[in-house]
């Protein structure tokens, strides 16, 4: 495999291994508070939940109680003159705290749920919308897989530690503190004693949380890989089988799996010493106790009555620290999902919105590029270009591979932002306009041309939600798509499947047209967007072009020059500088590379 | 509904059948089995010494008696942890085991299926029925399975116990179990549906965050954030809905499963008190049996759980085996034979195809021939099929009637290996893998030499790699260096010409270039297409030229073949396909 692995890797997934105590603890805080931030709108549900918890947990604990009573004060008055009052009372009470307790769990349940399911509903959507405000170039270092995994699989590990984690940290701290009070009441030595046990708790408490951190960090970004590894190597299927990958593929494949298998390994290990480490420690203190207790009893310290109870509250003790052990099991798995998704959420947007946007109402469409100087990482691809387009005119970029067309575009529509100067659209900076203002007013078609599994209207729509079926019927029409949807088993209506793989690569080009004719902006930005289609469809979209940028600011790229000779004017760029600019036919007739690249392009249609 | 029965069925059919993944950890599960049954009951005993120790050394005054009954408790003590400990650690390496031998197997079959399949299921859905499913699975055969079967095993062990002690009330706790019984069966029919549902959308919900992150430049450039962001609440809030339906079946199948057994206790309050007073038990039988009772309530509160993983876990495994089930369509005959020495004549003989989702064909009747070492350029509108007849060759879809050949061997008769050995192909939509420059050169012939890919990389104009930041080592695809849509071209023909195959077939290659490489790529490629039977879809009369002879493909089927300024002079459509001028031709 590559030589570097760890370069290409995302950048708020912050690596396992090399984390020192400083970040790591920054982590968890910001972990934690994003938790704190997602469970504060739940307050009142929240204390609601305990509430009935708690009444849950008074339900349950009278049972025994009541039973005991039974037993202790029925039964005399039956022997001694057949009177089944006091059992009769005793056994109303016992199925009144039975069906209390019966309401109370099923009421608890329904609110923990809500509360639960109501968190992940606001972390997931939070975290997507966070995604979709995160420029370009974040994701295209950030991998789709790497995304989908943060949506799954950590919104999952948080999901679990919700559906039991409530009830789990409630009744258990609140049982450990009442016995452990009772403890020290009943029996002060005895208590002390049974205290001893807590640095040991303490200590393999504090083992599980410094190795279990790490251990699910690894397990988060093992998974990450799995899922990326599968999606990119399924969403390439039809390349995979045609060079016979599929071999290949399965041994990365079973590599990644493996290191999350050993990831969780490690992790479930660390549980399995944990988890019986805090019932050994239990079973030792209840040993001792007894021992030491019953000695106290023969000393005449204290009373056989209080070890009994004691013994018993000792259990009561212990047993929730097993739920509070495996509660802090999944709050250690979570929290490393929280520190993912924190670390997403931190993420800076590339291109951010501005605070107080400036107003653009209605676009003219004049495009200026004032010193404009780009590079990515350290290569520098512009380095101080200067461009002005008015208002209504189509420019052609033309140059070879490399010469930073693309780049301009991309900044025209600023998916990037210039490292020094700025792009201006009707004299405003685009980093001063809203991400809605700008959006009206500037878009751009890719050779890319995805396409969402939905309908050929509703793709098309995408162009301007809301728009009517006439509208996009419309647009079709303005493009020269409509005579192939129309042919389509169900026409508009009609599923392109995934990515849009029913459809000819051409007529995915055509659909993508049409959609950004029916977004109707200011200035159209066209990079490479009629590669894919024939002579015939190229032929009925240039028509369509001309009356389409009529009255708007367009801005063509294009290596067939067909699609430039529509323009009313060319920019040749070489290494990012202008060379040639001017009218088409002015520069055809001159000795520039234009009129070269005209000549060649001419003699290829023969 | 009528058909839950057999939805039922079917589910538990489909977790049955994960026991092949199970039984290579056979030994374990039995010891994970054993170590549960076994802490349990000790943790069931210790209560029992201390009682011994209050009736026993302390009521006698014996000191020396205390100590063994002391260390018997820390015994059992570390017996209970240690067996704790051992049933965690087995399962740690078992679970685990189980879980990723099915994933590598869903994986493995996944791509063995056909690209119609691929075409069909959402990546999402197979995504999370690969992680999310299969870790459901894993939870129910690491703790639910088990604690289930020692469950059973306390709740009749106690019953049985709580007959003999006092057989009337004995019978009543079992007679308890009859409600139990049908709350279970209840829960099962309406807890299915819901948890496949939950399912179903987790995996529907992974493919609209798939299509957005894979979509994210385009929503970006329409400015449509808000929108997506709204669909996808909109689907993240049914998901919220169904779970929170299930969180309330969930909540009255769970209290219910506490609410009968403290209602028998109550009962047998009732009962015992009765029975004691008429001197039918002593009043010590009756606080063991209540004693012996409330060793029930856990068993029985976690069955509630237990069940509703379980039926998570069976519906999970419906999902995946649903994958499993599907039969690769397209794979070696048993009688397929190694082409060997391949000449390189390909025909296509009455060929037809259909997509399986609909009757209407893209192709039909389709008569070909290519003859060793020549080169056929296809030419068709926008939508014509060529790309899906291109396909038909390395078998990425099968004919659905017809054959292709390839020297007389029917493709379907060929192994796939060999086959896809034979025919080497570059799509316009060049997909390249997170590895490096090398590695996605040579997949189709890991031992080509560094002479072959540097041979390669200049007829496709794409020695650009080596001013890549690490040269052939620089890491492309979704997880390293983007490159641009013509670089990409460039490196998925170099990758189809490095194995020097004996048929090469190119989608559209060189559609993303500029005149200038494509001129000097055809030069290139027209020295290695002397040698290689070629079958080229092209839409640029530059690239015709590659071509010995043309074939126009129209309304899905071959209407003319021949050179191209034969086709030029005599066919009208062709010169509209192909022209640029041909516009002014009709007009006039």
């Amino acid at each position: 495999m590559s030589t570097d692995i760890k370069s290409w890797r995302g950048v708020a997934a912050e690596d396992a291994d090399e984390l020192d105590v400083a970040v790591s603890l920054r982590l968890r805080d910001r972990s934690r508070r994003l938790l704190a931030s997602l469970l504060r709108p739940h307050k009142r549900p929240l204390w609601w939940a305990v509430a009935v918890l708690l009444l849950q947990n008074a339900g349950a604990m009278a049972g025994p109680y009541l039973v005991k009573v039974g037993i202790d004060r029925g039964i005399g008055p039956i022997r001694a003159d057949g009177d089944y009052t006091v059992l009769i009372v005793v056994t109303s009470a016992f199925v009144v705290a039975a069906v209390t307790e019966y309401l109370a769990k099923r009421a608890f349940l329904v609110a923990s749920g809500r509360i639960g399911q109501a968190v992940l509903l606001d972390l997931r959507t939070r975290v997507y919308d966070h995604f979709q405000r995160l420029s370009p170039a974040f994701h295209e270092r950030y991998t789709s897989g790497r995304v989908i995994s943060r949506l799954t699989s950590d919104v999952d590990a948080i999901g679990e530690l919700l559906d039991g984690g409530i009830d789990d940290l409630v009744l258990a701290g609140l049982s450990v503190v009442s016995v452990g009070t009772i403890l020290l009441f009943l029996d002060l030595p005895m208590g002390l004693v049974t205290l001893l046990s807590f640095p040991f708790l303490l200590w393999l408490s504090r083992w599980f949380q410094r190795n279990s951190a790490l251990a699910y960090r690894r397990t988060r970004e093992a998974v990450a890989l799995v899922i990326v590894h599968f999606v990119e190597s399924l969403g390439g299927i039809r390349a995979v089988q045609a060079f016979r990958r599929e071999p290949r593929n399965q041994e990365i494949f079973e590599a990644l799996n493996g290191d999350y298998r050993r990831a969780n390994e490690r992790a479930f290990k660390l549980v399995a010493i944990f988890a019986p480490g805090i019932t050994l420690i239990g079973n030792i203190t209840v040993a001792v106790v007894l021992v030491y207790g019953g000695s106290r009893v023969m000393d005449g310290s204290t009373e056989i009555g209080v070890l009994a109870a004691f013994l018993l509250y000792l259990r009561r003790f212990f047993e929730p620290m097993q739920e509070l052990s495996m509660f802090y099991n999944s709050l250690q798995s979570a929290t490393a999902a929280l520190e993912k998704l924190s670390g997403v959420l931190e993420e800076a947007p590339g291109v951010p919105e501005p605070a107080e946007p400036m107003p653009l109402p209605k676009a003219g469409g004049r495009l200026d590029l004032e010193h404009v100087h780009f590079a990515y990482r350290t290569s520098v691809v512009l380095p101080d270009l200067d461009l002005h387009v008015p208002a209504g005119q189509t420019v052609a970029l033309v140059g070879a591979t490399g010469a930073g067309k693309t780049t301009i575009a991309r900044l025209m529509a600023r998916f990037y932002d210039p490292v020094e100067g700025a792009v201006r659209l009707d004299g405003l900076d685009l980093r001063d306009l809203s991400e809605a203002d700008l959006r009206r007013a500037v878009v751009m078609v890719t050779q890319e041309n995805f396409l969402f599994d939905d309908s050929v209207g509703e793709n098309i729509r995408f162009g301007r939600p809301g728009a009517t079926s006439d509208d996009v019927v419309a647009a079709a029409e303005a493009i020269g798509a409509h005579e192939f949807i129309d042919a389509l088993p169900d026409g508009y209506d009609t599923a392109v499947g995934k990515r849009g793989g029913r459809l000819s690569a051409g007529q995915r080009q055509l659909v993508a047209f049409a959609r950004a004719f029916l977004s109707d902006p200011a200035v159209l930005i066209l990079d490479e967007a009629t590669s894919s289609l024939d002579i015939p469809s190229e032929r009925l979209v240039q028509r369509a072009l001309r009356t389409i940028l009529a009255d708007r600011t367009a801005v063509i790229i294009a290596h067939r020059l067909s699609t430039v000779e529509i323009a009313d004017r060319v920019v040749v760029l070489d290494q990012g500088r202008i060379v040639e600019d001017g009218a088409p036919a002015e520069l055809m007739g001159g000795e520039g590379g234009y009129a070269g690249l005209h000549r060649a392009w001419a003699e290829s249609l023969v | 509904m009528s058909s839950q029965p057999a939805v039922r069925r079917s589910s538990l059919h489909s977790l049955w059948r994960i026991r092949s993944y199970v039984r290579p950890y056979a030994g374990q599960m039995a010891l994970m089995t054993l170590s549960a049954t076994v802490a349990v009951s000790a943790s069931i005993v210790i209560p029992l010494i201390t009682r011994a120790v209050v009736d026993g050394p302390i009521a006698d005054g014996n000191r020396a008696g205390l100590i063994p009954l002391g260390l018997l408790a820390l015994a059992l003590g570390v017996t209970e942890a240690a067996l704790n400990f051992n049933r965690r650690w087995v399962q740690s390496y078992a679970a685990l085991g189980m879980e990723t031998a099915i994933r590598d197997d869903l994986y493995a079959h996944l791509q063995r299926l056909p690209v119609a399949f691929h075409d069909k299921w959402q990546t999402g859905q197979l995504l999370s029925r690969a992680t999310t499913d299969l870790s459901t699975i894993r939870r129910f055969l690491s703790f639910g399975l088990v604690y289930l079967l020692v469950n059973i095993g306390t709740y009749i062990t106690v019953v049985a116990l709580l007959v003999h002690l006092y057989a009337p009330m004995g019978v009543l706790v079992a007679v308890a179990a009859i409600p139990l019984f049908f709350i279970s069966r209840s829960l099962s029919r309406s807890y299915l549906a819901v948890s496949r549902r939950v399912q179903d959308q987790q995996g529907d919900l992974a493919t609209y965050v798939e299509e957005s992150a894979v979509g994210v430049r385009l929503i970006r450039s329409f400015g449509r954030r808000d929108h997506v962001g709204r669909t996808f609440r909109k689907q993240a809030t049914t998901l919220h809905d169904s779970s929170i339906d299930r969180a309330r079946l969930v909540a009255r199948f769970w209290s219910m499963f506490d609410l009968v057994p403290t209602l028998t206790l109550g009962g047998i309050l009732l009962l015992g008190a009765v029975a004691v007073s008429r001197q039918a038990m002593s009043i010590g039988d009756l606080v063991a049996f209540v004693s012996l009772m409330l060793m029930l309530v856990w068993p029985v509160d976690s069955l509630g759980w237990i069940l509703a993983n379980g039926q998570e876990a069976m519906t999970a495994a419906d999902r995946v085996y649903e994958v499993f089930d599907t039969e690769p369509a397209i794979v070696d005959r048993p009688t397929a034979v190694v082409l060997d020495e391949p000449q390189g004549l390909l025909r296509f003989e009455g060929v037809g195809f259909h997509y399986p989702q609909s009757a209407a064909e893209v192709l039909h009747d389709i008569d070909l021939e290519v003859r060793p070492g020549e080169t056929l350029a296809i030419v068709g509108v926008t939508g014509s099929g060529k790309t899906t007849l291109t396909a038909l060759v390395p078998r990425l879809y099968d004919v659905t009637a017809g054959r292709v050949t390839i020297d007389g061997h029917d493709v379907r008769d060929l192994t796939l290996e060999s086959l896809r050995r034979t025919v080497s192909t570059a799509f316009e939509d060049a997909t390249l893998f997170s590895s490096s420059v090398r590695d996605n050169l040579t997949l189709g012939s890991p031992d080509a030499s560094d002479a072959d890919v540097q041979q390669a990389l200049e007829i496709a104009q794409a020695t650009f790699v080596h001013d890549l930041p690490w040269g052939l080592d620089t890491r492309t695809g979704e997880q390293g260096l983007s490159l641009s849509g013509g670089q990409r071209q460039r490196l998925a023909l170099a990758r189809a010409v490095v194995s020097r195959p004996t048929v090469l077939v190119l989608d559209d290659p060189l559609s993303a270039l500029d005149v200038h490489t494509e001129a000097l790529v055809e030069s290139a490629l027209r020295r290695v297409l002397t040698g290689t039977t070629a079958l080229l879809v092209v839409h640029r009369p530059s690239t015709v030229a590659l071509a010995d002879r043309v074939a126009l493909l129209e309304g899905g089927t071959i209407t003319a073949i021949g050179t191209h300024s034969e086709l030029m002079a005599d066919v009208p459509s062709y010169r509209a396909v192909l022209s640029q001028h041909a516009d002014e031709e009709v007009a006039s």
